[in-house]
C-alpha cells in the first residue's frame, strides 16, 4: 500500500523489463497467484475463523457474533461490519494507532463483497423485529504483508464466515435463552475478490510486495457464484484505459472461480 | 504538422493545441507528437514552439528577479522570506553584514524583523533548495512605507507593458512611485492616498482585463475620468 | 424529518421519477474562483447536490517530515457537513469519508504534474453543503476546476459521473433515492483528452455486460459534464473579454 519504502531502482528495473516479457521475478505467468494456504477454525474463541497464506501474505479473520438492535431502515435483518487491522508487526510500514485509511479501505472493500453479494441471509438473524437482531463482527487481522492484501482478506473473510457457527436459542418472555448446540451462520453466496497491477501498462493478478512498490494502479473486482461482479475498486495513482477494464473483467471471470474452489468445498 | 487553435484563444489543462514537429513551449507540455495545454491561458506561437499565457499561475523563483517578500522567520543565518511561491526564499546574514558575524552578539531582528517587506534580488535557485536571496543592490532593502498591491504574478510583463509603455504612463498619470516586484506583489508610494487608490485602481483593471486588446488607452481612459471626478467632487 | 419511500422509481415508459431520461443527467450549474482566501476555488450545483472545492498550493509541507524528495504532496479531504443529509451527519470524519477522500485524491493525482514542485504540499478540501447522491463524482469535477483555477500546471481536467442500474434499466447520474433503492452503481472518473480511467468503483450486482454497458453510459456522462466544465473555467475571461472589446 502507499507509504512503503522505496524499491532500489536497479530492482525496479529489473521487475518492469520482465513483465514486458509477460514474466515476473518470481517466475509467474502474469494470470498466476501464488500459492494459497487455508485453514479454518483456528481460534476456538471466535465462533468463526480462517487463516489465509497467499506466498507470504498472512492475514487471519475472525468472526464473532453478538446481540445489537438493527439499523432502523432494515428492522428485520442481522447486521454485517467489517473491520480491519494493519497490526505493525505485519510490516515494518504499519504504524500503531487508530485505523488508517489504508485499513479503512480495505475492510470496507471486503465488506461491500459480502454485502452486495447477499452471502449472509441477514434476514435469518432477526430475534425480535425492530429490537434485536444478530450483529455478525468480522475482523480482518493483517499478520505478514508481502503483497495483495485485498485478495487474501476477501478469501478469509468468506472461509471465517463459512467456519462460523452461532449457537442455538429460544426467545422466552422478551430474554434469550441459550440451548445446546449451533447452527452454521446461513450464508448463500461466496464472493472472491482478484486484483490486478498495472505495471508498464501491463496486467498482472496478484501483486507481491515489491510490484506493489512499482505499480501505477491497482483494480479489484470481486464476484459471487454466479458471476456477476459486485464489487470493483481502482486505487493507486495512476489511471486505465477502458480496454484495460474490459481485459480485466475477462480474467477476472476465471480466477473468482479458480479461488472459489480452494475456499468453498463441496 | 496540424495547430488546433489560433493565437490568443483561450485553452484548458488538457486541450491538444499541435501535433507535430513543434517545441512545447509555457505551460504546454508534450506527449509523444502530440503538445497539449497545462494551464488555463492564451495560445501563441512563434517559429517552432507552441505556448500558452497563462491567466493564472503561481510564481515560479527565477535567478535575477526582483521580488517583494515578507520576512516570516529569524533564523540563526539570517531570514526566512514568504515570496508568494511554493517554496520560502532565504536571506543570509552574511548578505546583509560586511564582516563575519557572531549569531549570539548580532541583533538580527534589528535589521529585519518577522513582518517586515523587503525588496530583493533572487541570486541563485536551482530547485534542490530554497532560494537565495541579496539585497546588496541599490534599491534593494527594507520597504518604510507604501502601499502593497498583490497580483497573479503572470500579468506582471502587462503591467509593465511593452517597453515599460503601460507602468510608465499609470505612473506618470497618478504621480506615484511604483516598484514591480516579479512575483507578483507592487509596492506604490503617493503623495496622496487618493494617488495611490487611482494606481491600485489601474493596476487591478489591467490585472482583469490583460487579456483584451486596447487595454492601455482604456486604462488612460479609466484614470483620466477618475481624476476628473475627484477634482469636481 | 424522515420521509416515505416512493413505490416505484421508474414508470413504464422509462421514465425517471425526477423525469429524466436513462441517459439525461441532472442540470448543472458551476461557479469558478469563489473564495477568496485559497488558491484556486470552484462550486458546483448538479441536482440538489452543493459541493465546494478549495485549494491551496503548492505550498511548504507542514509538517515538514511528510514532505516528499521528489513530487509534491497531494492531500484530499473529502467532507459532508452536518446539515447536508436527511438525518444530522456528526462532523467527525466517517469511514466513508476517509475512504472517499482517499479515492478522490487518487483519482486527481493522475492529472497533477506534482514532479514539477518537490517538497512542498498541494491541499485539496471538498466540502458537501447538500447531498443528494454522487457526490464523490460532483467532488471530483469541482475539485479538478480548483485545482486549474489555482495555476497549478496539470495533464487534463478530471470529470466524475456515476451510472447504476435502476429497476432493471441501466441509468447514468443517480440521485440518492435511486442509489439507495437500485441494484448498482457505478462512479467513474474520466480525463477526457487521454481517455484514462482514474476512479473506477461498484457496488451492488451487475452482469459483465451490464457492468460494460455502466461504464460506457458513465463515461458519455463524463463526456457532456466536460463541455459545462469547460465553458465554466473559461467564462470569467470571456465574460470580460466581451464586455471591453466591443
Amino acid at each position: 500500500m502507499s507509504s512503503s519504502p522505496m524499491v532500489v531502482r536497479v530492482k525496479q528495473k529489473r521487475i518492469a523489463e520482465l513483465i514486458s516479457s509477460g514474466k515476473r521475478l518470481d517466475g509467474r505467468g502474469l494470470t498466476d497467484y501464488r500459492e494459497v494456504k487455508l485453514e479454518v477454525g483456528v481460534i476456538e474463541r471466535a465462533e468463526g475463523s480462517a487463516r489465509v497464506r497467499l506466498g507470504k501474505t498472512e492475514v487471519m479473520v475472525g468472526t464473532k457474533i453478538e446481540v445489537g438492535q438493527p439499523f432502523s431502515d432494515v428492522p428485520n435483518e442481522g447486521v454485517l461490519t467489517v473491520n480491519a487491522e494493519l497490526v505493525p508487526l505485519a510490516s515494518p510500514t504499519f504504524e500503531p494507532g487508530p485505523p488508517d485509511e489504508n485499513s479503512i479501505e480495505l475492510a470496507r472493500i471486503v465488506d461491500r463483497g459480502i454485502r452486495e453479494s447477499k452471502a449472509i441471509e441477514l434476514e435469518k438473524l432477526c430475534i425480535e423485529p425492530g429490537k434485536k437482531v444478530f450483529i455478525v463482527f468480522v475482523d480482518v487481522y493483517v499478520l505478514n504483508h508481502d503483497g495483495n492484501l485485498i485478495d487474501a482478506s476477501a478469501m478469509a473473510a468468506l472461509a471465517a464466515l463459512l467456519n462460523t457457527k452461532m449457537f442455538n436459542y429460544e426467545v422466552e418472555g422478551g430474554e434469550i435463552k441459550v440451548k445446546p448446540g449451533y447452527t452454521p451462520l446461513p450464508i448463500r453466496n461466496y464472493p472472491i475478490a482478484v486484483t490486478f497491477a498495472k505495471i508498464n501498462d501491463k496486467l498482472l493478478v496478484d501483486p507481491w510486495l515489491e510490484e506493489e512498490q512499482v505499480m501505477e494502479t491497482r483494480l479489484t473486482m470481486t464476484m459471487d457464484k454466479e458471476g456477476k461482479i459486485c464489487a470493483v475498486q481502482k486505487g493507486g495513482y495512476g489511471y486505465f484505459m477502458l480496454q484495460q477494464i474490459v481485459e480485466a473483467v475477462k480474467i477476472a471471470r476465471e480466477k473468482t472461480e479458480e479461488l472459489r474452489k480452494l475456499v468453498v468445498k463441496g | 504538422m496540424p495547430i488546433f487553435y489560433e493565437r490568443r484563444q483561450l485553452v484548458t489543462p488538457g486541450d491538444l493545441i499541435a501535433e507535430g514537429d513543434y517545441i512545447a513551449g509555457e505551460n504546454t507540455y508534450r506527449d509523444n507528437d502530440k503538445i497539449y495545454a497545462s494551464r488555463v491561458g492564451l495560445v501563441d506561437y512563434e517559429a517552432r514552439s507552441v505556448h500558452v499565457v497563462a491567466l493564472k499561475a503561481f510564481y515560479i523563483p527565477s535567478v535575477g528577479d526582483t521580488v517583494i517578500g515578507k520576512v516570516v522567520e529569524v533564523t540563526s543565518g539570517g531570514w526566512m522570506m514568504d515570496i508568494n511561491a511554493p517554496y520560502l526564499a532565504m536571506l543570509r546574514a552574511s548578505d546583509v553584514l560586511d564582516r563575519p558575524f557572531k549569531p549570539q552578539t548580532s541583533d538580527l531582528p534589528s535589521i529585519f524583523d518577522v513582518g517586515d517587506l523587503v525588496i530583493a534580488k533572487i541570486v541563485a535557485y536551482d530547485r534542490t533548495r530554497d532560494p537565495l536571496l541579496t539585497v546588496r543592490e541599490p534599491g534593494l532593502g527594507k520597504i518604510m512605507r507604501g502601499q502593497l498591491v498583490e497580483v497573479t504574478p503572470t500579468k506582471i510583463p502587462r503591467i509593465i507593458g511593452r517597453k515599460g509603455s503601460m507602468i510608465s504612463m499609470i505612473k506618470k498619470e497618478t504621480a506615484c512611485q511604483i516598484t514591480i516586484g516579479q512575483n507578483g506583489l507592487i509596492l506604490i508610494n503617493g503623495k496622496t492616498p487618493e494617488d495611490e487608490r487611482l494606481a491600485v485602481m489601474a493596476i487591478h483593471k489591467v490585472e482583469e482585463e490583460s487579456h483584451t486588446s486596447g487595454l492601455t488607452d482604456r486604462v488612460t481612459e479609466m484614470l483620466k475620468k477618475e481624476k476628473e471626478g475627484v477634482e469636481h467632487a | 424529518m424522515p420521509k416515505r419511500k416512493p413505490e416505484k422509481l421508474m414508470d413504464e415508459n422509462d421514465v425517471r421519477i425526477d423525469g429524466r431520461k436513462f441517459d439525461e443527467l441532472r442540470p448543472v450549474k458551476i461557479e469558478v474562483g469563489i473564495l477568496g482566501n485559497a488558491d484556486g476555488s470552484a462550486y458546483i450545483e448538479q441536482g440538489k447536490n452543493k459541493i465546494l472545492a478549495a485549494v491551496y498550493g503548492p505550498k511548504e509541507v507542514h509538517p515538514r517530515h511528510l514532505a516528499l524528495p521528489d513530487r509534491a504532496l497531494l492531500r484530499c479531504r473529502y467532507h459532508m457537513a452536518p446539515f447536508s443529509v436527511e438525518e444530522r451527519k456528526s462532523p467527525a470524519p466517517s469511514r466513508r469519508e476517509v475512504e472517499l477522500s482517499k479515492v478522490i485524491r487518487e483519482a486527481l493525482e493522475p492529472s497533477v504534474f506534482v514532479e514539477y514542485y518537490p517538497q512542498t504540499s498541494v491541499d485539496i478540501f471538498i466540502e458537501v453543503l447538500q447531498a443528494d447522491g454522487g457526490t464523490r463524482c460532483a467532488g471530483i469535477t469541482v475539485a479538478s476546476l480548483a485545482l486549474a483555477d489555482a495555476g497549478i500546471p496539470m495533464r487534463d481536467l478530471v470529470i466524475a459521473c456515476a451510472a447504476g442500474k435502476v429497476e432493471g434499466r441501466l441509468v447514468v447520474d443517480l440521485t440518492d433515492l435511486e442509489d439507495k433503492g437500485g441494484e448498482a452503481d457505478v462512479p467513474l472518473a474520466l480525463m477526457p483528452n487521454l481517455n484514462a480511467i482514474t476512479l473506477l468503483q461498484m457496488d451492488g450486482g451487475l452482469t459483465i455486460e451490464e457492468f460494460e454497458k455502466a461504464v460506457n453510459l458513465a463515461i458519455d456522462g463524463c463526456r457532456k459534464l466536460y463541455t459545462l466544465q469547460k465553458e465554466a473555467l473559461k467564462s470569467k475571461y470571456v465574460a470580460v473579454k466581451e464586455a471591453v472589446e466591443e
